[in-house]
């Protein structure tokens, strides 16, 4: 029944971004971007860590597209709210738990093929990395993606008013995204700021990427990793299930 | 046996400074096969009483059973049984009228044959046919309120709760509404319950009307009995006495415009 009612929704919101070619390349065009104007800069700097430049780069490009991607699907929940969409679903007797999934495999989804883009673009610029560690890091998207969407649902059903979530998650985003390390490695951090980064989930799932771009698969770093990103979505399911069954009153 | 039984029935909302009282406490009764008239000024509590029978809002107090089954420990049993007509309606826009049928079809539990099948069955009823691979936005206010009521029905509900169903429709779509909820509860026995500002809606339309103020039962009848108790002439004398705003004194002064 969960499995049915999850992948009858998943494939109505699938068709309805694959009618709409914007969101489907847009999203890619920021991390695009730094691929092509900030990564040149790095080849020829010491990173402090195993691998050439694009190695580091790559996986933090990629972990940026799920982060600033999924952190917004919330948009699209308060678009159903205001419709009617979102209570006409929670009134049959789907469960809230294929209410919220449905969703979020479709988010996820869109950005592993983001994802898949970017890497695309990557390996003319420069990037060489082992195929099984390519398709591990299109599983930290793949999580990361789930486990944010579902935050930013909940966080979009529990905000009074709609005008808070584009700011609200730009405030949590922005410094997310400069404490994990995304953009360069934070070996070349001092002793604080790193002791800060690894409060944060992200940095465990970006060193893990890292890790296996060089072929490192079974490294402490890449265990700690994989655990985050589970519990992390876990976490975040658990959340953005219960709020679905209240609607976040 | 009552098909809806509610008491106490209660919603605060905790509001930035203080906790909001929506609904108090309500009591009801509705028997099976009736249609029953929620009334009450804006903010009396309807919306947010008909939310908590839906199950789409949790009670802070009190209990009810709707369809034979708890609100609070058998929510998917209800659901099952009821359906819910929003007064925004429920229609996505990036949809076409099939689209949003057969989803719902299949969100109900029948396969896709069934479910299209089904579609098509309820815009014949609904005089939905023709419309049926436009899309959602292209639709009149009278039809998309057909449609919210084909999404409602789809499941052959035995309790309907429809939320200022008229509210923005013409003349002639306010008629053709009436005739549908008579016709569902004379043909299936159909339970109705509606909230709605039109008092000759419910005047015409309802077995009985329960006045909702300040989030409480103030008042309940037939539309008959509830003039008779307040003398008055029309349901809208009866229900401003009943809400205490008295009758619109007669200002004889000239309007300074």
């Amino acid at each position: 029944m969960l499995l049915h009612d999850t992948a009858l929704l998943f494939g109505r919101y699938a068709r309805q971004t694959l009618r709409s070619p914007f969101q489907i390349f847009f999203g890619a065009l920021m991390p695009l971007l730094y691929l092509f104007f900030f990564g040149p800069l790095l080849t020829g700097l010491p990173l402090g860590r195993e691998g050439d430049s694009w190695q580091i780069l790559v996986p933090g490009l990629l972990l940026q597209l799920g982060l600033f991607g999924a952190s917004f699907a919330g948009f699209s929940i308060i678009m159903e709210k205001s419709w009617g969409v979102f209570d006409r679903m929670r009134v049959t007797p789907v469960s809230r738990l294929a209410l919220l999934l449905g969703r979020v495999l479709r988010d996820a989804a869109l950005f592993v093929f983001q994802a898949v883009l970017l890497v695309l673009v990557a390996v003319p610029m420069g990037l060489r990395a082992p195929l099984p560690g390519i398709l591990i890091g299109f599983g930290f998207v793949a999580l990361l993606s789930a486990a944010l969407a579902s935050l930013s649902y909940a966080l979009a059903l529990k905000l009074p008013s709609p005008q808070e979530f584009g700011p609200a998650i730009n405030t949590l985003a922005m410094p997310a995204m400069l404490l994990s390390g995304l953009m360069l490695p934070m070996a070349l951090a001092p002793g604080w700021l790193d002791v800060l980064s690894h409060l944060t989930p992200f940095r465990y799932l970006v060193d893990a990427v890292r890790e296996a771009y060089i072929g490192h698969y079974t490294t402490p770093a890449v265990l700690y990793g994989v655990l985050v990103a589970l519990g992390l979505t876990a976490l975040a399911v658990t959340v953005g299930t219960r709020t679905f069954r209240s609607a976040g009153a | 046996m009552p098909i809806i039984s509610t008491a106490g029935l209660a919603r605060t909302f905790t509001g930035r400074s203080s906790p909001v009282e929506a609904v108090r406490g309500i009591d009801l009764t509705v028997r099976p096969g009736e249609i029953l008239g929620l009334l009450g000024p804006n903010g009396a509590g309807k919306t947010t009483t008909l939310r908590m029978l839906t199950t789409l809002l949790p009670p802070t107090g009190g209990a009810a059973t709707v369809a034979g089954h708890d609100l609070v420990k058998d929510p998917a049993a209800v659901r099952r049984r009821i359906g819910y007509v929003a007064q925004s309606g429920g229609l996505d826009p990036q949809e076409t009228v099939r689209s949003e049928l057969v989803l719902q079809g299949r969100l109900y539990g029948l396969d896709r044959t069934r479910a299209t099948a089904r579609a098509e069955e309820l815009a014949v009823d609904l005089d939905l046919t023709e419309l049926l691979d436009r899309p959602t936005p292209a639709l009149s206010g009278g039809q998309r309120r057909r449609l919210d009521l084909a999404m409602g029905l789809t499941h052959r509900p035995e309790i309907l709760f429809l939320d200022e169903p008229t509210t923005g429709l013409d003349p002639g779509s306010r008629a053709d509404l009436w005739a549908l909820v008579r016709r569902l509860r004379d043909e299936h026995g159909t339970t109705v319950v509606l909230t709605t500002h039109y008092l000759d809606e419910a005047d015409a339309l309802a077995d009985r009307i329960v006045v909702v103020d300040q989030g409480t039962v103030v008042a309940e009848g037939s539309p008959a009995a509830l003039k008779a108790a307040h003398g008055a002439a029309t349901l809208q004398d009866a229900f401003l006495a009943i809400t205490g705003r008295g009758p619109a004194p007669v200002d004889t002064t000239p309007v300074a415009v």
